[in-house]
Parts: structure tokens; C-alpha cells; sequence
């Protein structure tokens, strides 16, 4: 784990060292949040149908745990260890009121289609274990460069799974269509030549079975992080 | 409208909280190694969704929603403290967690040997807040609906993680490609698993349907 490396930090260390450089890489690949941490899936996957909604979702979760990182990590000396979880509750829940608020304001279209999934970034288990795991025992600035690498590592994978979801469900990508015209009738491009979209692919199941595919691609190219039974 | 039977069928099959929405996902993963812990938290969670979301339903509907102070004076009816809902949620579904815990321990000690390890790790359980959640999209007429309605989630969360449960047990003697070992599998089987429960989605509830029809069909022949 890269977590308890950082706990004897030298003051004078400079902002960009290799250590904090490595909070921010670790987290894209060989420890990321939802495919080895296995965190916060619970929302991640039903929104992933395009690819707009993963880059929303993903930027939310980015500024909630980036901020709470931070405020978790100026408070960790004055939150009491037995009520801890309810004080980080409330601080990711006060966040993410905000969040809602802004992309009800500025992005209704995606909101509405999000519906109860950005309230249940509260509860996403990548923003809880970060401040548990990482945020309660380390200084403000290596905090907030875990929670750029969890983040970015959460927002990649939504992407990822969200890229092949609406190339092949709906064959457009950030509603660009990318095969032609499928309606029928009009038909363009591929759809000319009998292509159709493969309907699966926008079921709620499909997400699972591609993250698992992920996860075998990522595991077969580093052995290191097969699990034994 | 839905009756409320249908409402409790509809949680458990073709809305299961897990196959359809993915909710409570990380703690299905974390705790399905074996069925006994599984079953365990299972109970937990249908325990806990059906005490909390009511208490949020009578939260939602007399204190947050628009114009829902307006049992105390006339005067408030304008008020709408919906953008407070996260924040009451989360803290009803903590408190209640801790009351439950206490409680359990002090009545029933024997359960909350059962329980105890799961039920603090209940209230960062995404299928609980997710049940409040949608019970406020939803804006179920009475309680009762509310009631059955996340009973019905608990129990289907409970039927999903016992069954991926009882197949992780099976599949340690399979012989499963390396690199899918352990999660990997997991997902492809809960895909699969989805991809079953999806059939549930033809079932036709109540009176749906045919009162939709005519009700067209006046329309038309006005």
C-alpha cells in the first residue's frame, strides 16, 4: 500500500517530490481505486451508459474528494476517533449538496438524468476510504495528491466502461455519431450496410461484465496482482 | 396506481437494488466470500432499510419537501427545504444505525452477535441511503408503499448477496483463468446474474396497463 509509506515525511520536502508524484500515478493503474481497491462501485456503474454523464459523474467525484481530503485532513488532529464517521458524513454530504446544487443550476440535462445517483456520492466508498485510509493520518498537500490520483483513476475507469457502452450501444460517443444515422429509414454510413447497434450494451448487466474484462486485461498484463484463493 | 403489493414485488425482482442499480455494491463484494456472513448482513440491511426509510419518508413529506411546513401555520407554505435532503438523510440513516446497534445489544444479544460487525458498516451501505433516494424520486403516495417498497429492496439485496455468496463458495473448486480470479469473476457472474434477473421485467403489476388504455381512448373520443 502506498498509504502508510507517506506517514514519516520530511517538513522541508519539496511540493512535486517522487513520493507525492507517486500519490497521483499509483492510483491511474496499479492501484486503482475501483478495479484493485475495489471502492465505489456502488454508483459508478449505472450512469456509465454515456459517456457525458461518467465525465459529470467523474468531475463530481474529483471536487468532493479532493475538497473533503483536504478539510478531513486540517480537522484530523480534532475529530474524536469514536464519532469520526459521522463528522466525515457530514463533511462529504455538505459537499456534495453543493455539487448538486451546481449541476442542477448549470448542467439541468445531466442532472436530471443522474437523478439519485449524485446524492449517492455521499456514500461512495472510494471518498469514504480515502479520508479513513489516507486523509485522517497524513498532512493537507499529500492528501489532496491522493485524492487527485484517486479521483482521476475513479473518473478514467467510468470513462473507459462509458466509451464502450454508448460506442456500441448507441454508436455516437459524447452524443457525436461516430457509425452514421441509425434511424430507420435514414440510415448513413455503416448502418447502410446492415450494421446495427447491439442493444445489450446499454442493459445495466453489461457494465459488470466489462469491468470484469478490465479487470482480466489489467491483471494478465501485471501477474503481481492476481489474488490467490 | 401501483398497488402496494406490486410496489414490494417490483423492489425485489425487476428493480432489485443490486442488479438494476448497483447499490451497496462494495459491501456485496467485500462480504459474499462465505454464505453464512452473507446471509448475516443480508438481514442487516433489510432490517435497517425498513426502519429508515419511513423515518425519512415522514421527514420528506413534513418537514423537506416544497410547501411542507405548512402543517405548523399557514405562513410557511412557501418554504422548500428540499436541497437539505443529503444531509438529513445521511445523518437519520447514521443515528439510526448507532440507535438500532444499542438497542440490539441491549435486547437481543444473541442477534447482535449475528449482526454485530455488519451494522456499523451499514451506514456507509450505498443501498440505504439509496433506498431514501428513491423513495423521494418516486414520492410514493403513502407510507405503507414507502414501507413495502423498501422492504421489498432489503429482501432483494438479501436474495443477491446469499446467491453470489453460495456461487463464490462453489467456484473456489473451479478452475477460473488467473487474472479473472477473485473480483474479476465476481463481476462477470453478477453480470450474468443481472442478465437473468432482467427477465423479471416482464412481469405486468396491477391494473397498470389496461387503466392507461382507456383512459387514452377517452381522451381520443372527447
Amino acid at each position: 500500500m502506498s498509504d502508510a509509506a507517506v506517514k514519516t515525511k520530511a517538513p522541508s520536502e519539496p511540493l512535486f517530490s517522487k513520493k507525492n508524484k507517486k500519490l497521483v500515478t499509483d492510483p491511474l493503474t496499479d492501484n486503482n481505486p475501483v478495479t484493485i481497491q475495489v471502492l465505489g462501485i456502488c454508483s459508478a456503474l449505472a450512469i456509465t451508459v454515456q459517456v457525458e454523464q461518467g465525465v459529470v459523474m467523474g468531475g463530481a467525484v474529483l471536487f468532493v474528494l479532493i475538497l473533503g481530503n483536504l478539510i478531513i485532513s486540517l480537522m484530523r488532529n480534532l475529530i474524536p476517533s469514536r464519532i469520526r464517521i459521522i463528522v466525515q458524513l457530514v463533511v462529504v454530504a455538505a459537499l456534495v449538496i453543493i455539487v448538486n446544487e451546481l449541476l442542477k443550476a448549470f448542467l439541468p440535462d445531466v442532472s436530471e438524468k443522474l437523478s439519485v445517483f449524485v446524492g449517492l456520492i455521499i456514500t461512495n466508498c472510494i471518498i469514504m476510504g480515502r479520508f479513513e485510509a489516507f486523509a485522517m493520518a497524513n498532512k493537507p498537500w499529500p492528501s489532496i495528491m491522493d485524492a487527485i490520483g484517486n479521483g482521476l483513476g475513479y473518473a478514467g475507469l467510468l470513462i473507459l466502461v462509458a466509451i464502450f457502452r454508448e460506442l456500441f450501444g448507441s454508436g455516437t460517443l459524447y452524443g457525436f455519431q461516430i457509425f452514421g444515422n441509425s434511424l430507420p429509414g435514414e440510415e448513413t454510413g455503416l448502418y447502410t450496410l446492415g450494421y446495427v447497434n447491439n442493444n445489450m450494451m446499454i442493459l445495466p448487466p453489461m457494465a459488470l461484465i466489462i469491468v470484469g474484462i478490465i479487470i482480466w486485461v489489467q491483471r494478465s498484463r501485471n501477474k503481481s496482482l492476481i489474488e490467490q484463493h | 396506481m401501483e398497488s402496494t403489493l406490486d410496489i414490494f414485488i417490483k423492489a425485489i425482482f425487476s428493480e432489485n437494488m443490486i442488479f438494476a442499480y448497483f447499490l451497496g455494491m462494495c459491501s456485496y463484494l467485500a462480504v459474499s466470500k462465505t454464505v453464512k456472513t452473507a446471509v448475516g448482513l443480508g438481514a442487516a440491511v433489510i432490517f435497517v432499510l425498513t426502519v429508515t426509510v419511513p423515518v425519512n419518508y415522514l421527514l420528506e413529506n413534513y418537514l423537506l419537501k416544497a410547501g411542507a411546513l405548512s402543517w405548523i401555520d399557514e405562513s410557511y407554505a412557501d418554504i422548500d427545504l428540499s436541497f437539505l435532503s443529503f444531509i438529513m438523510f445521511i445523518a437519520v440513516v447514521a443515528s439510526i444505525v448507532q440507535l438500532v446497534e444499542m438497542i440490539v445489544e441491549k435486547f437481543a444479544p444473541a442477534l447482535y452477535g449475528a449482526l454485530g460487525i455488519f451494522l456499523p458498516l451499514i451506514a456507509v451501505n450505498c443501498s440505504i441511503l439509496g433506498g431514501a433516494l428513491f423513495m423521494q424520486d418516486r414520492q410514493y403516495s403513502t407510507i405503507l408503499d414507502a414501507t413495502s417498497f423498501a422492504f421489498g429492496s432489503g429482501i432483494g439485496w438479501f436474495i443477491a448477496i446469499v446467491a453470489i455468496a453460495a456461487i463464490r463458495e462453489k467456484i473456489r473448486y473451479s478452475h477460473v483463468p488467473g487474472p479473472l480470479r477473485g473480483l474479476g469473476i465476481t463481476f462477470i457472474i453478477t453480470g450474468l446474474m443481472g442478465i437473468a434477473f432482467m427477465s423479471f421485467s416482464g412481469i405486468k403489476y396491477g391494473k397498470d396497463k389496461p387503466a392507461e388504455k382507456t383512459a387514452v381512448v377517452k381522451q381520443t373520443n372527447k
